[in-house]
């Protein structure tokens, strides 16, 4: 059947679409004007491509503190807040698989709503929760809400990863003289193994990314990577160092998914040679 | 084992953590909100006593305008993001096996940036001296002439729901920064991937010789690509609605910083309310006015999913029956 131009060409089209941006932040962190945001120096002379945001960046430079701080406590947070929503998330993907009673229809109509609620609400009625209880806003109220976001997320995950889990599997365990407990650290868990590798690292991008939540719970003075930089968007002379900063992460990220590819490919490979 | 219907000791244990935690931080935080609504305000920030002021304050023209809007920048985000996501999955969906993987992984690469780092390059981007300010120009002289096309009603119906504006725009003060469009434009941009994965996925699993068939029938290549290919992804075409419009629905960053004082939504009001006034009740009632906003489409949409389901069931029927019958009569 002959091919269709149209479509292929949108895709294209489409595609230049998504990577202008990704293109623009990349080059953004070359930019040696930083006050503004332009290759041209105040008189109009064009004052070349610079690698000092990098330099600053690596050399922990005292005019990036805030900006540095803010991304380490993203990053924190992220990490925090993934190993809680694993745990949290496993319990509940095993409890949901594994019993058909009126407490896991409530338990499913609980994780499944915060998924389909924008954002906003979510931080909207946590910052309410933490207004009636009298709590103060900080690091404590950042990480609760990302962990409350990232939990409906990590057992979706995980819960189509069980679905073709076999269950005679732990019967077997249990009949050869294994307790519940040694069932589940070493059959259950090594089998679901990467449904919660994969529900991790969806939960530590949406939580390292997240600005809408944070923006409600986070109190004064306390700043994300993320709300940090919108705060910086309207004043800052040091913009091009975000661009830089993000530029880095997309690397490592991109470097990241390669070996991940890299490694599963030499896996599969292995099972096929058994 | 899977689905054991008796409860016991076990079953709390591995229950409780998650059920407790999002009971405790999702379900008791919405009654909260919901009960606040019913509360009036105080003049130092707090919340008062209970009363239906904060109700009746909603009537405020204001409001209802806000909530249309947000609901109509919705739909036009939607409309756009399904009309360029349809051609990009059937073009990954048609292509070797081998490199679908690489350009689905390629559509959702962006993702790994920081999202408030890519709306603030699109900032830069949107610029007055910029070259999309030009576009945008010629973009609204179009608009305008293909306006007067229009039959008379229908112009009166669009400027009417705000489609539209009356009268010709005066390109000296139109920019494209701190304009609807800008909002439009970058919310596209920002969930379109969540469109084309749905679709795409529907149609890596559509029988594509279905439209070769039609083809040897006659049909162009455009009646078949609405008569059968998208009949056949109308689930990946309804979850990509789904998964566009509630996000838009409650988006507030990209209204803030692209939208100027032209484009406030609920979202931007419900954080003005709590976060500038300190107003809470009225930000508690703007929150339930969105989550009724966002909980309709939903629930359309699955009475919607059932009743197709419904009605496919018995069409087999009949069919089945109509086969039977006939069996029988030859």
């Amino acid at each position: 059947m002959k091919r269709s131009y149209f479509s292929t060409a949108m895709l294209a089209a489409v595609l230049a679409f998504l990577y202008v941006p990704i293109l623009l932040v990349v080059v953004y962190g070359f930019i040696p004007n930083g006050i503004a945001m332009s290759f041209y120096d105040a008189s109009g002379n064009f004052a070349g491509v610079t690698g000092k945001w990098y330099s600053m960046i690596f050399t922990g430079d005292n005019r990036l503190g805030a900006l540095m701080e803010s991304f380490w406590l993203s990053l924190t947070i992220a990490g925090l807040a993934t190993v809680a929503s694993c745990v949290l998330g496993t319990t509940a993907a095993l409890a949901l698989h594994k019993w058909r009673s009126r407490l896991q229809s409530l338990h499913h109509a609980l994780v499944y709503t915060p998924l389909i609620m924008p954002d906003i609400l979510i931080g909207i009625s946590l910052l309410m929760l933490f207004v009636a209880c009298g709590v103060d806003c900080g690091f404590w109220t950042i990480l609760v809400s990302h962990i409350t976001f990232c939990v409906s997320y990590v057992v979706m995950t995980i819960l189509a990863r069980l679905q073709d889990f076999d269950d005679r599997i732990v019967e077997a365990a249990y009949d050869l003289g294994a307790g519940p407990w040694y069932t589940f650290f070493h059959v259950q868990l090594p089998i679901l193994m990467p449904g919660i590798v994969a529900g991790g690292l969806l939960a530590f991008t949406l939580s390292i990314d997240d600005v809408v939540i944070t923006s409600f719970v986070n109190g004064a003075g306390t700043n994300t990577f993320p709300t940090y930089v919108s705060s910086m968007t309207k004043h800052s002379r040091n913009l091009p160092a975000v661009f830089a900063l993000s530029t880095l992460m997309l690397l490592f990220t991109c470097v990241l998914a390669g070996l991940s590819k890299i490694v599963a490919r030499g896996q599969t490979q292995k099972e096929r040679l058994r | 084992m899977n689905g054991r219907k008796s409860s016991g000791k076990a079953e709390w244990l591995t229950t409780m953590p998650s059920l407790a935690w999002l009971a405790l931080f999702f379900a008791v935080p919405s009654v909260i909100v919901l009960a606040f609504t019913f509360h009036g305000h105080t003049a130092n920030g707090g919340v008062g006593e209970w009363s239906l002021s904060t109700w009746r304050e909603l009537v405020d023209p204001d409001y209802p305008t806000i909530v249309w809007k947000t609901v109509r920048i919705s739909f036009e985000v939607t409309f756009w993001s399904i009309i360029l996501a349809l051609p990009c999955a059937y073009a990954i969906a048609r292509m070797p096996k081998r490199w679908r993987s690489v350009v689905a992984g390629a559509i959702m690469l962006p993702f790994w940036t920081s999202f408030v780092v890519r709306v603030f390059a699109w900032k830069t981007l949107l610029h007055p001296d910029g070259w999309l300010q030009a576009c945008y120009l010629t973009w609204l002289k179009v608009c305008d002439w293909s306006f007067g096309w229009l039959p008379g009603f229908l112009q009166r119906f669009l400027v009417w729901t705000g489609f539209a504006t009356a009268g010709h725009v005066d390109p000296s003060l139109a920019t494209i920064l701190d304009s609807e469009t800008a909002v439009v434009l970058v919310s596209v941009y920002t969930f379109l991937p969540f469109a084309i994965m749905p679709i795409y996925t529907a149609a890596e699993k559509f029988d594509f010789s279905l439209l070769e068939a039609a083809r040897d029938l006659g049909a162009t290549n455009f009646y078949s690509f609405r008569k059968i290919f998208l009949p056949g992804v109308r689930q990946g075409v309804v979850s990509a609605v789904l998964m566009v419009f509630i996000p838009v629905i409650g988006s507030y960053v990209i209204p803030q910083m692209l939208g100027g004082t032209e484009c406030i939504l609920i979202g931007n009001k419900i954080f003005m309310r709590a976060m500038q006034n300190r107003n809470i009740p009225h930000a508690s009632a703007l929150a339930t006015l969105m989550a009724v906003t966002v909980l309709v489409p939903m629930g359309a949409a699955m009475w919607w999913k059932r009743r197709q389901e419904a009605r496919d069931r018995r069409k087999l029927d009949v069919r089945t029956n109509r086969l039977m019958t006939s069996g029988g009569a030859s």
